[in-house]
């Protein structure tokens, strides 16, 4: 498997970061090496191998259910959560217009 | 008088609380050591303020009688991947440059209640991806060390090379360092330094820069495996903020550090002595052997038969859970943002992450899109991860003939700056034998295992079974006292 030009140009844009065109064509064989090494991994028979999801076994813990349960994370921190935004306003992020 | 900027945590401490010395003049010390070593630029941020803070209060509880933490009086480099309030967080990117948080990672909030204070944030591989320090935004970290009659710039590893450099050069007696794929081994066994990854879920990844949610953890960098084992115990613990912590009590390492390995099996994992690896490096590994012998442990040879996959399936999971971690910067809440004249929100955040994300960065992050884009999803992630259970099954299965393992933790000694930059697969290799006890979640140490023909550190790498790290620890310190390393960088930044 091997990713042209414009491959990597549909992956920038899902990943959205936009490229240039020279980026593109500097990116395109790095990608290329580097999923021809991972093709390795073909050779593996794991047919009987389940996928691993959890490194270490653990439950999965519920939070009590009562607002504010961490003070930490809880709401009635806006300002805070407010406090690094590149745009704010009226208590909300601020975002170029999303609707005509 | 003693050189306070040569003690480690474990003397420290311990001079602080018998009152052989204040707090404030070992903070004073290493705020003196940090100021002087702008050469190596390995902190992106000094805090001088608040490790006298810190120390301050410490030297106040004792004038009091009250009881000291665990670190009282020990000031330390906080990798700038661990949130800290008030106190500029980067990840060494220009995307996250300037944000301040408004809180703590949990972390950092263990050490400093156990008495430790902060000299600054150290400077590391941009979003912890690197194993050189060449992908920070704040500029390369250099080692101290030098190869014998050379003045080339020599890398300190990755990503935690800023830690790693500051430790060996007596920047601070101990760092914080966090792990996805050998990036607290790696450093510290080129650097000449102690760092140990414990298991997965022992540190609260809470407040901390994700790369690779399922590997990342958290852990100490020092000069001696006891002072590891005080800094580990204090930094770790159930968080119940984060949902992959472990809910078990911290056992007490440092008190149940023990050099006689009598009665335990130490395996060889054959398929580690790969083609090309460097006699000295082989070398280490037979003086690793001996020493562990003569601390009374049994050599044994064991199978990993799935090792060579480790690293082409690391470099599958960590770029897809990066790309989706990373997904966050996009100049909406916090960071950078780059608003083109008449853009609209799509624009905006391509612009942003195109402006804000390093190369090394951006190549992670489209390898991680393209694995699990429809289509390649089973052929590239479903398979990585069911060789990912092949590999933690190796050493399950290895477990069954012995108690730990003992490798080299590199492949090579450091490089230098610049030399690896052009092939992005070869500076992956450096992780090859760091990546398959991350993908196995276990416990694993670097520890110095000598010099080689340049006068260069090397590192040897002890593996643990899960929740086991006190055989970690103590084999560590097995081959520490037996090894007697005293080399140290000369000071040539100063």
């Amino acid at each position: 498997m091997s990713v042209d030009k414009e491959t990597v140009a549909k992956i920038a844009s899902l990943a959205r970061i936009q490229m240039t065109d020279a980026e593109l064509e500097k990116m395109a064989p790095e990608l290329n090496n580097i999923l021809a090494w991972v093709e390795q991994l073909g050779e593996v028979d794991t047919s009987d191998v389940e996928p691993m999801t959890a490194v270490i076994p653990n439950t999965l813990r519920l939070r009590d259910d009562v607002v504010d349960a961490d003070p930490l994370t809880g709401g009635g921190v806006q300002d805070k959560v407010l406090a690094n935004a590149p745009a704010s306003e009226h208590g909300f992020f601020g975002v170029p217009k999303v609707i005509e | 008088m003693t050189n306070l900027t040569e003690l480690g945590v474990a003397q420290i401490r311990d001079g602080v609380a018998a009152g052989d010395f204040t707090a404030r003049e070992v903070a004073e010390a290493f705020n003196a050591n940090v100021a002087a070593a702008e050469a190596l630029n390995t902190f992106i941020v000094t805090t001088p303020e608040k490790a006298l803070e810190a120390a301050d209060a410490v030297d106040a509880a004792r004038a009091k009688g009250e009881t000291l933490g665990a670190m009282a009086g020990v000031p330390i480099g906080m990798k700038d991947l661990f949130a800290t309030e008030g106190v500029q967080t980067t990840a060494a990117s220009h995307i996250l440059e300037g944000f301040t948080p408004h809180y703590e990672s949990t972390v950092s909030a263990n050490l400093w209640r156990a008495g430790a204070g902060m000299l600054g944030k150290l400077n590391l591989d941009q979003f912890a991806m690197g194993s050189s320090n060449e992908t920070s935004y704040f500029g390369e970290v250099k080692s101290p060390w030098r190869k014998e009659g050379s003045n080339t710039a020599l890398t300190p590893g990755g990503s935690s090379g800023g830690s790693a450099s500051a430790v060996a050069a007596r920047l601070c007696p101990a760092a914080t360092g966090t792990d996805t794929g050998g990036s607290i081994r790696q450093p510290a066994a080129i650097t000449g330094t102690t760092g140990i990854k414990p298991t997965y879920g022992r540190c609260s990844r809470w407040g901390v820069v994700a790369f690779a949610s399922s590997l990342d953890q958290a852990g100490p960098m020092t000069r001696s495996v006891t002072d590891c084992a005080i800094m580990l115990e204090a930094m770790a613990g159930f968080d119940p903020k984060d949902a992959t912590s472990l809910d078990l009590p911290v056992p007490e390492w440092e008190k149940g550090l023990n050099p006689d390995l009598s009665g335990k099996k130490v395996g060889i994992p054959r398929e580690y002595r790969m083609d090309g690896t460097p006699q000295d490096i082989l070398d280490s590994w037979e003086r690793g052997k001996e020493w562990l012998r003569d601390a009374g442990a049994e050599i044994v040879d064991v199978s990993l038969p799935h090792t060579t996959y480790a690293l082409p399936a690391y470099y599958i999971i960590a770029p897809a859970e990066a790309s989706s971690n990373l997904a966050r910067y996009d100049g909406v809440r916090y960071g950078l943002r780059d608003l083109p004249d008449g853009a609209g929100l799509q624009d905006m955040y391509a612009a942003t992450r195109e402006e804000g994300f390093g190369d090394e960065v951006k190549r992670r992050i489209l390898i991680g899109t393209y694995v699990l884009s429809a289509g390649f999803y089973d052929a590239y992630y479903n398979q990585a991860q069911k060789i990912r259970t092949l590999v933690a099954r190796d050493f399950e299965q290895a477990w069954a003939d012995c108690d730990l393992i003992l490798a080299p933790t590199t492949p090579n000694a450091a490089f230098g700056l610049g030399e690896m930059q052009a092939d992005p697969l070869a500076m992956y290799l450096n992780d090859v034998f760091a990546v398959p006890a991350s993908l196995a979640g276990l416990p694993a140490m670097s520890v110095p295992g000598g010099l080689n023909s340049d006068g260069l550190p090397l590192g040897l790498q002890l593996v643990g079974k899960q929740f086991d790290e006190q055989s970690v620890l103590n084999a560590g310190l097995a081959i520490e006292q037996r090894n007697g390393f005293t080399a140290k960088p000369e000071n040539w930044w100063a």
